[in-house]
């Protein structure tokens, strides 16, 4: 038994030495991971790495397909072990603790100008952790309210439009006035209530989150940040125009509602079009409007998709050559059009393909220029704040058990104790 | 003793009610993986597809290396089992017959080793791994896997080994077989059951397991089919429910399988009668 042990474990270990190696032929290989799930998504991404195969034969990438589920907990893994991709594909809002690791490269030297100055400001703000820019924003997502158009139309409502918002007072009476008996005028999915939550707070001119001239970040809930939990709120226990079932799911969940008529109205990502355009009944008219603006205008809060390098990459001149390439306009196009999403770089976003009146592609675009970087995003520690206490206290005043007051004492007494923590 | 028949009815409607109650997501996958897309945004759906379709296994098919995954799969399943068991039955032996303070020991830390999370053990887990050359390998994903069988089948073990009676072995010893003759003749056939059901736990726990192939695997080609799965998952958990409900129908059908095929070997009742008491 022992000698077939011994065996066993050196035929294992035979058989690992055998597996993986690099080449040896001169020419480079970069691992490129992505995240792109969807077919067209997925073929978009493949397409073009042939491409740069065909034109690069001394720079060849290799497509790993990655996977949304754990990516940040296999990311890590592979950093430790010295293992990770040289090209990486993640979202802005889950790179600061691999940028403040020193697991990613600093691309500020590396890409060039055309892609820096064809991705604005705002978007590289998303990427930028201290002094160094950690990847590049390609494709981004505003929140829209996914309307049933026969019923807004029937109803006799304004119907919004880029230019022309509602406003969240003109929201929640337009709102009121759609319900009834078992119909709601809007359906909250807030499975995850703090980014929807502070990111729509940035239209009503909320902050949360307060940087000191000590450069210490502190929770302030003030009038701005109120608007849009007070809204939800009212509608779902006041007014009763908001589904109360429906603020513990998750987008998907709200969608059998919706095309079966109890909902006129869902805020759901931009990309969630694909969905409807796959599920909705034959007939079934719907339209895209834009999110109810306030004090801060149409702003919104997001996290874009990134494109980074690794640190421990040996070829990064070629890894940010293949970005260029990769985020190429056109590029650009095919991916955000593979996705549902918009791009970030202002030529991709000019293409005729992205103003279609089809599938609400023209309004997305036109609330593009005003998507700014999640209030959360440099914020150190947010993601304990999130966990232990905003998302609870949310969830609580959402479902009506607790009021604003006690709302406001959690996110700001028991949020800076946290807070506190990352930033002696 | 008797069992009145109220109790008895009782029994079997709780027995009903456990067996719907397991049976439920697995037909729902059944159903969600032959309906169209719009009969799953339905408020209203049904067990039977009105419009029922294999359009979903296309797509996945199409989209996805299901059945080369599926073979990674199936090899580091089976290695995985094999071995586990290979080690485990001698250790669970020597466990469950020598009650001294080592065994002891060795039991309760089996038990203890139980509770790590593994998120804890991958890093290490991985940097070992590397320096073996056995990243990015299935025999290193098999390692893994043994590993983390191996504390679970050993207490299984031990339990199968502690029901077959001494008094069996030292009857064949009366009958002049030495130790190994006894082992191999008398005790591991009492033991097939106990065995066929640990190799199937250690083979269903790697076919299912997920987060060590996510991170010790990095090229398409060597992907195991859980990892293939999340390939229809997006960010936020939003999915393409159709095709992923049907590559994961078909990932539960290998188990199934290899349930339906062995499950009379572990039935129990084998040592009926074998001692009189």
């Amino acid at each position: 038994m022992r000698t077939r042990l011994l065996a066993l474990v050196v035929l294992l270990l035979l058989a690992g030495c055998s597996s993986g190696g690099t080449r040896d032929d001169g020419r480079i290989t970069l691992r490129f991971q992505s995240l792109a799930w969807q077919e067209e998504s997925v073929a978009a991404n493949e397409q073009l790495v042939k491409e740069w195969n065909a034109t690069h034969p001394d720079v060849r990438v290799e497509y790993v397909q990655g996977s949304w589920d754990s990516v940040h907990d296999q990311l890590l893994t592979a950093f430790e072990g010295g293992e990770a991709p040289d090209i990486i594909h993640d979202a802005s809002d889950d790179l600061a603790d691999f940028a403040y690791g020193g697991y990613l490269a600093d691309l500020g030297g590396l890409l060039p100008a055309r892609l820096k100055s064809d991705i604005p400001q705002r978007s590289w703000e998303t990427t930028t952790f201290g002094d160094g820019v950690y990847g590049v924003p390609f494709l981004q997502e505003p929140r829209v309210l996914i309307a049933n158009a026969t019923w807004l139309r029937k109803s006799g409502v304004r119907i919004p439009t880029p230019e022309k918002p509602w406003s969240w007072a003109e929201f929640r009476r337009i709102t009121e006035r759609l319900s009834g008996p078992g119909r709601y005028g809007v359906a909250w999915p807030l499975k995850e209530p703090v980014s929807a939550t502070l990111n729509l707070s940035l239209s009503a001119g909320g902050q949360l989150f307060h940087r000191g001239p000590d450069g210490k970040v502190t929770v302030r809930f003030q009038a701005g940040d109120q608007v849009v939990p007070r809204t939800v709120h009212d509608q779902a226990n006041t007014d009763r125009s908001a589904s109360p079932t429906t603020l513990g799911s998750g987008g998907s969940d709200t969608l059998p509602g919706f095309f079966a008529g109890r909902y006129a109205m869902v805020p759901l990502g931009f990309s969630y079009r694909q969905q409807i355009v796959q599920q909705a009944p034959k007939g079934f008219d719907w339209q895209v409007l834009p999110a109810p603006a306030g004090a801060g205008g149409r702003t919104q809060g997001v996290s874009p998709q990134t494109l980074s390098i690794a640190e421990d990459c040996p070829h990064k001149k070629e890894a940010a050559e293949f970005l260029d390439f990769f985020l190429r306009p056109p590029n650009m196009v095919s991916l955000a059009l593979g996705d549902w999403m918009l791009p970030t770089g202002t030529e991709a976003l000019k293409d005729p393909a992205l103003h279609r009146t089809k599938d609400g592609w023209a309004t997305g675009t036109a609330l593009a220029g005003h998507l700014r970087p999640a209030p959360a995003q440099s914020v150190r520690g947010y993601p304990e704040w999130k966990d232990k206490v905003a998302t609870p206290a949310l969830q609580e005043y959402y479902s009506g058990a607790i009021g604003i007051a006690e709302l406001r004492r959690r996110l700001e007494e028991d949020g800076n104790l946290v807070l506190a923590r990352y930033q002696r | 003793m008797r069992t009145s028949t109220p109790a008895r009815v009782g029994q079997y409607t709780a027995l009903l009610a456990y067996l719907v109650f397991l049976a439920f997501p697995f037909l729902w996958l059944v159903s969600t993986a032959f309906k169209p897309p719009r009969e799953l945004g339905s408020l209203h759906p049904t067990w039977v597809p009105k419009d029922p379709t294999l359009a979903n296994f296309r797509q996945a098919f199409d989209e996805q290396p299901l059945l080369h995954a599926a073979l990674n799969s199936l090899l580091a399943a089976l290695a995985a089992a094999v071995v586990a068991v290979l080690i485990a039955t001698p250790m669970a032996y020597v466990v469950a017959r020598r009650r001294t303070r080592l065994a002891k020991a060795v039991t309760g830390w089996v038990v203890v080793s139980q509770a790590f999370p593994f998120v804890l053990l991958i890093i290490p887990l991985f940097l070992v791994l590397k320096n073996l050359r056995l990243i990015n390998s299935v025999p290193g994903l098999v390692l893994v896997y043994v590993v983390w069988a191996l504390p679970f089948a050993l207490w299984m073990l031990a339990g199968y080994v502690r029901a077959v009676p001494p008094e069996l072995e030292e009857a064949a010893a009366v009958d002049g077989a030495g130790r190994v003759r006894t082992l191999v003749s008398v005790t591991a056939p009492l033991l097939a059951p106990g065995i066929v059901a640990t190799a199937l736990f250690a083979f269903i726990t790697a076919w299912n397991e997920f987060f060590f192939a996510l991170v010790l695997l990095k090229t398409p080609e060597k992907q195991t089919l859980p990892v293939v799965l999340t390939h229809f998952i997006g960010a936020e958990g939003v999915a393409d429910l159709g095709p992923l409900a049907a590559a994961a129908f078909l990932a539960t059908l290998p188990s199934l399988v290899v349930f339906a095929l062995i499950q009379r070997r572990i039935t129990g009742g084998m040592l009926t009668g074998a001692v009189k008491s």
